[in-house]
């Protein structure tokens, strides 16, 4: 149906966002009210507190005009706590990588040793079986005390967060490589090794992508909670700072970013994946 | 500057053109006389330390100095042992800083005004300091970068220091206070919807928040509630939050009230959420609030550093203290780089004429103020609350750690140095809600209360 109008997706969409949009418009709308104070006591406090409310969420406009002045200026630096909003998010997305990184040079060997011997696999599967339900941000006091540095404590954290997936991923992978092809591989008398890497890396690729997808997926949520925790940099930090300020266009604009930039992420290791997906 | 040399000082001359002591031109030959002679008596020590090091029997010196002749032995010990070096390594532990780049940690409320002012009014440049001011997220987590030191010094509530050198709440770590950086400044706000609800009797059930448990927040809510016949922990219920969260907790109707650090009082007012019940100065008129803390590690292995620092925060709590600088110092600290308030809400707080969020302008012009000394009453009073709450037990030696922690020693001589004038004794007598406070007398204080634990 949609494949001989392929326009119809996307304006269905247009016109979810228009509603969307609309309904917040009408939602937000801020009632003209009298000013119910006294002028002098009136310019002390907030324009809806003088009208006897309290003060409302911004509207549709106002965010977007929040976030044009993002986008127009993303990097300024005006000192240690303000920066440019790409310049949290920079210093987030270096922190994922980082730790997402580590993640994997440790998940995957560890996975593929799992996965290779059935002994292993049974005896750590209790420590993973215990260790992979935690939140990572549990592990924040922990860190911040035997680290005693916040930046390596938020890396910590997306590493031990990223770790569970891809490990266990890998392993999964590895262990439901077909029978037949490592059979082939031991009647033609292939070195362990060169089995590892030509058949069962191959094989196990496209369940490792998966693993590391989603990853990277938790990673970026809890880079954010992580942020705010810790503070200094970051977009996490960025959001707290605004809802100290109680700014919610502020935060809206950066809700935006952060799933912008989490799309980013998931669609290029979705990518990445598609690149080592076979057919049998 | 004649006119204003105190005339009744017998070290001061009251004519131009002379100096303290008379015998030199202008004080500012005095002065570098005076830093001559100093480093005169300076090398002397270091001569004298060498030369008890090479001659452990003082009549083999004064036999081998008769048969060479003073200078030669000077010339003959220079060539083997580098005095001039020794000299000048000597001089320097005196002088220079150990270190100009420092990271100081502050929580975005308006106690931090005179850490977070110095930065962009200038007092730490002018001390030859170059501070970066680090905004952090709660106080659990300001102790524990304090404690990895990620920050040389940091801003903390005045129990803190306390409650980390006698290890409540983490390891015992010495730990030191040298100035308060704000009294008064902390109120009782309460939602909207408890409008008519002002006496403490009728607030049974109700949810609080204060800012952390080791805080002089805790500890005034829980005395007026106290005195109200209002038990803390089985009447209420009280429950740290980070001072950004608490109005958005009130607005969302998680909390009933708080009593909490400016400008969140002023902020839940501004956006119409909350009303001011009290200012915390109706409890103890002049109590402490934050304090600037530091290790005592880096007080001892940094002292010129440490000393800088000091003057500089001292510096700029004397500026903070005039009535007439508090709108400039609104207007410095309110940008996103430091508190992130709207400025009038901060100006309301350091002004003192604010709104009280039920219609009335207030005019108080010491809602919050600025006194650096750190009594050392102050410090008793706080342990005999960590006791009186459980929070400690058994036996304390409350003079000792008060000043221990209490830097009373090293405030007094600074303030001199910037030109404040500190008090000559560091016990102060004060009352709470009108119950008076003897500092020698501790246990007896605990004992006087009807609700305790313990």
């Amino acid at each position: 149906m949609s494949g001989n109008r392929p326009w119809l997706a996307p304006l269905l969409s247009l016109v979810f966002l228009a509603v969307f949009v609309g309904l917040w418009h009408l939602g937000t709308r801020t009632s003209v009210g009298e000013v119910i104070v006294d002028p002098e006591y009136a310019a002390l406090i907030g324009a809806a507190a003088a009208t006897g409310g309290q003060s409302a969420m911004p509207g549709p406009g106002d965010v977007v005009a929040k976030l044009w002045e993002h986008v127009t200026d993303p990097f300024y630096d005006r000192g240690t706590n303000d920066k440019g909003i790409g310049i949290q998010l920079g210093h987030s997305i270096a922190r994922v990588l980082i730790g997402f990184g580590l993640a994997a040079l440790v998940a995957v060997p560890l996975g593929f040793v799992i996965g290779m011997s059935p002994l292993v696999y049974k005896a750590l599967d209790p420590f993973i079986q215990i260790l992979k339900p935690i939140s990572p941000l549990a592990w924040m006091p922990l860190a911040l005390y035997t680290i005693k540095d916040s930046n390596i404590s938020a890396i910590f954290v997306i590493f031990i967060c990223s770790l569970w997936p891809m490990l266990i991923n890998t392993a999964f992978g590895v262990a439901s490589v077909r029978r037949d092809w490592l059979n082939v591989a031991r009647t033609l008398e292939v070195s362990r090794l060169r089995t590892a890497f030509q058949v069962i890396l191959p094989a196990a690729a496209p369940t490792i992508m998966t693993g590391m997808r989603i990853s990277v997926g938790i990673a970026w949520l809890v880079i954010v909670a992580a942020e705010m925790l810790v503070g200094g940099t970051g977009i996490g930090y960025f959001v707290w700072n605004e809802w100290n300020n109680l700014s919610i266009a502020n935060i809206i604009s950066a809700i935006l970013f952060i799933g912008l930039i989490g799309m980013v992420l998931d669609n290029s290791l979705a990518r990445l994946g598609r690149a080592v997906t076979y057919k049998e | 500057m004649s006119a204003f040399r105190n005339p009744f000082d017998h070290k001061v001359r009251l004519h131009r053109g002379g100096c303290s002591c008379g015998h030199h031109h202008s004080q500012a030959d005095h002065d570098k006389a005076e830093l001559l002679e100093k480093q005169a008596l300076q090398d002397r020590a270091v001569e004298g330390a060498i030369m008890r090091a090479l001659f452990p029997q003082d009549e083999v010196r004064r036999r081998f100095l008769k048969a060479v002749g003073g200078t030669t032995a000077m010339a003959a010990i220079a060539s083997l042992f580098p005095l001039a070096a020794a000299k000048e390594a000597f001089a320097e532990t005196l002088g220079p800083l150990e270190k100009t780049k420092l990271s100081v940690g502050f929580i975005p409320i308006t106690c931090a005004t005179p850490i977070i002012m110095a930065h962009p009014l200038g007092y730490y440049a002018k001390y030859g300091l170059d501070v970066e001011v680090v905004k952090t997220a709660g106080w659990a987590v300001i102790r524990d970068k304090a404690l990895a030191k990620e920050y040389d010094a940091a801003h903390m509530l005045s129990p803190m220091p306390l409650a980390i050198s006698i290890g409540a709440g983490s390891n015992p770590i010495p730990w030191t206070m040298p100035a308060v950086e704000n009294i008064n400044g902390q109120a009782i706000t309460l939602a909207m919807k408890h409008k008519d609800k002002r006496d403490p009797k009728d607030w049974k059930g109700f949810r609080f928040a204060v800012p952390f448990d080791y805080s002089m927040h805790n500890y005034l809510l829980r005395y007026y509630l106290a005195e109200h016949g209002i038990d803390p922990d089985r009447d209420v219920s009280i429950r740290s939050v980070p001072p950004p969260e608490m109005v958005a907790n009130l607005r969302a109707d998680n909390i009933d009230g708080f009593l909490a650090p400016d400008p969140v009082n002023q902020r839940a007012v501004y956006d119409g959420v909350g009303f001011i019940h009290l200012l915390s100065k109706e409890i103890w008129e002049g109590h402490p609030c934050c304090a600037f803390s530091a290790s005592r590690e880096f007080v001892t292995t940094m002292p010129n550093t440490y000393q800088a620092l000091l003057k500089a925060i001292l510096d700029a709590t004397a500026y903070a203290r005039k009535p007439e600088n508090r709108k400039e110092i609104a207007a410095a600290i309110a940008p996103t780089n430091y508190l992130n308030q709207p400025v009038t809400v901060v100006e309301q707080v350091l002004t003192g004429t604010y709104a009280d969020g039920l219609g009335n302008v207030v005019r108080d012009p010491n809602r919050i103020d600025f006194d650096p000394f750190p009594y050392e009453s102050f410090a008793i009073w706080i342990l005999t609350q960590m006791k009186r709450w459980g929070q400690i037990s058994g036996e304390v030696d409350y003079a000792k750690v008060a000043s221990d922690v209490f830097l009373a020693t090293d405030a007094t001589r600074l303030m001199k140095e910037v030109g404040m004038e500190p008090p000559t004794d560091p016990v102060k007598a004060f009352s709470v809600m009108g119950k008076p406070f003897d500092p020698s007398q501790p246990e007896a204080y605990i004992d006087s209360f009807a609700i305790k634990r313990g």
